[in-house]
């Protein structure tokens, strides 16, 4: 569907087979993609997985030893950083600590040698985008990190680039404030229309902010989707176990129609309500998150498929939901989520408790590899 | 503290308890002795008072009092029961009339900024290429820099002596490229040819030697700088060399000061320099100095010289001082 999408408007910004080779060691190993304009996109990959580098080739600080960077139908080679019409936000915001919020907008419109009063009316703008007007004179230390993190933007996004490059945007605000300046810096980014590309660790960050994901491993691309397309159905075991909580179960398959398939596992078999690509015999892997497993004391009607006995071997309770380890007979244990949608439950579940898993036809992800 | 406020009775009872762990100082004499801060930043203050302060009041005293042939009068007298305080400016006074002073002064500050500008202009791409070496020649090359301290500054200053002197290598080197004629045009040599005894070779080997001074609160300053900055600067569009004088020069500003107080100050007071390597038209106020105090024996007037040198100096010193307090409080 994606890739559909991406078919029908042309690509702004063209990644081409890059590598990036640093003494023989691959950090981005050829990688393509295509950015849609005003997309949010976002490279999604744990620290050391080349997500960073690729960010640098865009902005011109890495050279790709092969490959080809094209934004609007010009190849990007050879232009230095200070010449592409990308910013970046980075990670530590590199506010410049001896110029003043306002001279920090200022300092990229200034290098253009735009008249003052032009500048003037660019920055105060920008303050009033980020809401930031009456801490203009304030230098940026004497700001809390929520209102550094605004100027960076500011500073990044008073140029007009045609892309804007987000390193690690929120990494450095505690949990509420990034849950909050998420949806913020979402809205600026819409309101101004920049093709913006960032690169994060976080994964709840990348699917919040995200129209479409790229989960990156060893300098390579795993999966590329929105981020709803890449939680429900990874298509592989590293991206389901990295987006997300997942239960891996391996199984074969056991019967292979063109509208379901069954697959044996040491507990359960497991009844898939869509056809896969695979043959009987075949050893497949079962991917289901733990809010689609249902845990109750009773025995469910249809115990023959999709349902497993098992004993609640740890709890954790998270206020809005509480994840239960339940350990099923061949010693596998099964993460369970319950969202506690009422403050006392008829039915109080708790540690040592037998219980019985059970879920839904269209629960599984089958993965191949 | 607590121990203010607790009855001596108490106090007693506590000291005779085996249970008190040892080392501890008794109450009482806690209340005598300083506490440990008090006297960690007390004993460089008492250092300061005793080996500075002091002796520059016993200066300034000396500089406002009479000669007496050879032991100076008291400033307060009481005779016949009138009470007086002889303060004598004179020395002062002519300080302000003969040229010579305000020359010798002036001159002082000259070959002393001109060595600080000069300290600078070597020391700052000197520090700057070392602060961006890789991390693994850093050590070696900050050991070059220190390199110098471990032979005399004497025979440091000799060894140009003889550079300098007719047939000194250096000097062949400069004579031969004719560049002395040049500095005979600008007036750094009396004539061309002649190289030593010269505002060129004093403001040489103060540069020579100072440089270091120079380069290593600069080095400091530049290494600790954060990249990230440079590198944002060029993402917003300024070239290297534009990035260079908006970020990485005002972001080395207390590296600058600091280095250049460190030339400017022992350069203004410069004695040895002078007297080895100057000549009759370069006189410094270190002279003047050595020649009031050990030629013409007149503490009073060597006094008043050294206190106003002094004040020269505690000058730019405060300025200085302001302004790293002003950097500590942008730093936090």
């Amino acid at each position: 569907m994606a890739t559909a999408g991406a078919a029908v408007a042309p690509a702004f910004l063209l990644i081409q087979g890059v590598t990036k080779d640093f003494d023989g060691y691959k950090a981005v190993n050829n990688v393509s993609l295509d950015i849609t304009k005003g997309e949010i996109f976002a490279l999604l990959g744990s620290s050391g997985c080349g997500k960073s580098t690729l960010l640098r080739m865009l902005a011109g600080f890495e050279t790709p030893t092969s490959g080809r960077i094209v934004l609007d139908g010009r190849d990007l080679a050879g232009l230095p950083p200070y010449e592409r019409p990308m910013n970046m936000m980075f990670q530590s915001y590199a506010l410049f600590p001896h110029l003043s919020v306002w001279d920090n907008i200022a300092f990229g419109l200034r290098r253009d040698g735009l008249p003052a009063e032009r500048i003037a009316e660019r920055v105060e703008a920008m303050l009033k985008l980020v809401q930031l007007a009456k801490y203009a004179k304030r230098k940026p230390h004497q700001l809390s990190g929520g209102q550094q993190q605004r100027v960076a933007l500011a500073r990044s996004l008073a140029k007009q680039p045609q892309v804007l490059l987000l390193d690690e945007p929120l990494g450095a605000l505690d949990k509420k404030l990034r849950e909050e300046t998420q949806i913020e810096l979402v809205n600026i980014i819409e309101q101004v229309g920049v093709t913006c590309v960032m690169v994060t660790h976080d994964q709840e960050e990348a699917m919040t902010m995200a129209s479409r994901v790229a989960v990156m491993s060893e300098g390579r691309f795993l999966q590329v989707g929105p981020p709803a397309e890449i939680y429900e159905t990874p298509n592989s075991r590293f991206v389901a176990d990295f987006i997300g909580n997942v239960n891996l179960i391996d199984g074969v398959v056991e019967v292979d129609d063109p509208d379901h398939v069954i697959i044996a596992c040491a507990d359960c078999r497991h009844y898939v309500g869509h056809g896969i690509t695979g043959t009987e015999g075949m050893p497949v892997t079962v991917a289901l998150r733990p809010e689609k497993i249902h845990v109750s004391r009773h025995r469910p009607v249809d115990a023959e498929f999709n349902s497993a006995p098992g004993t609640i071997k740890e709890m954790s309770y998270f206020g809005s939901f509480t994840v239960y380890h339940v350990q099923l007979a061949s010693g596998l244990r099964l993460k369970v989520s319950q969202a506690n949608v009422s403050r006392h439950k008829d039915e109080e579940l708790t540690w040592g408790d037998d219980v019985w898993a059970h879920w839904a036809r269209t629960a599984h992800v089958v993965l191949t590899q | 503290m607590s121990s203010g406020s607790t009855p001596p009775v108490t106090t007693n009872a506590h000291l005779g308890s085996p249970g008190r762990p040892v080392g501890r100082m008794p109450n009482a004499a806690r209340r005598w002795l300083p506490g440990g801060r008090a006297s960690v930043i007390g004993l460089p203050y008492a250092w300061l008072l005793v080996f500075f302060l002091l002796p520059f009041l016993i200066l300034a005293k000396i500089s406002v009092s009479e000669m007496e042939t050879v032991v100076f009068k008291d400033l307060i007298t009481y005779k016949d029961g009138l009470l007086q305080l002889t303060i004598k400016l004179g020395n002062y006074v002519f300080m302000t009339q003969d040229a010579l002073y305000l020359k010798t002064y002036l001159a002082s500050l000259q070959y002393a900024s001109a060595t600080t500008i000069l300290c600078l202009l070597i020391g700052y791409p000197f520090a700057y290429f070392m602060a961006r070496a890789k991390a693994t020649v850093q050590p070696a090359l900050l050991m070059l820099v220190m390199l110098p301290f471990w032979t005399s500054f004497l025979l440091r200053v000799y060894a140009w002596k003889g550079l300098l002197s007719e047939h000194g290598w250096v000097a062949d080197l400069i004579i031969g490229t004719g560049l002395d004629q040049v500095m005979a045009a600008v007036g750094l040599i009396s004539a061309p040819g002649k190289l030593m005894h010269t505002p060129f070779s004093l403001v040489l080997g103060m540069t020579y030697t100072y440089l270091p001074f120079m380069i290593l609160p600069l080095y400091g300053n530049l290494a600790k700088m954060d990249l990230r900055l440079l590198e944002a600067a060029q993402d917003l569009g300024a070239t290297p060399w534009v990035a260079f004088w908006k970020i990485t020069v005002p972001l080395s500003k207390a590296g600058i000061i600091a280095g250049s107080m460190l030339v400017f100050i022992p350069c203004v007071g410069e004695f040895v320099i002078p007297e080895l390597l100057g000549g009759p038209e370069t006189l410094m106020i270190g002279r003047v100095l050595w020649d009031e105090f050990f030629s013409n024996n007149d503490w009073p007037m060597a006094s008043s010289v050294a206190v106003v040198m002094i004040l020269l100096i505690i000058v730019p010193l405060a300025v200085f001082n302001k302004y790293q307090a002003e950097a500590q409080e942008t730093r936090r």
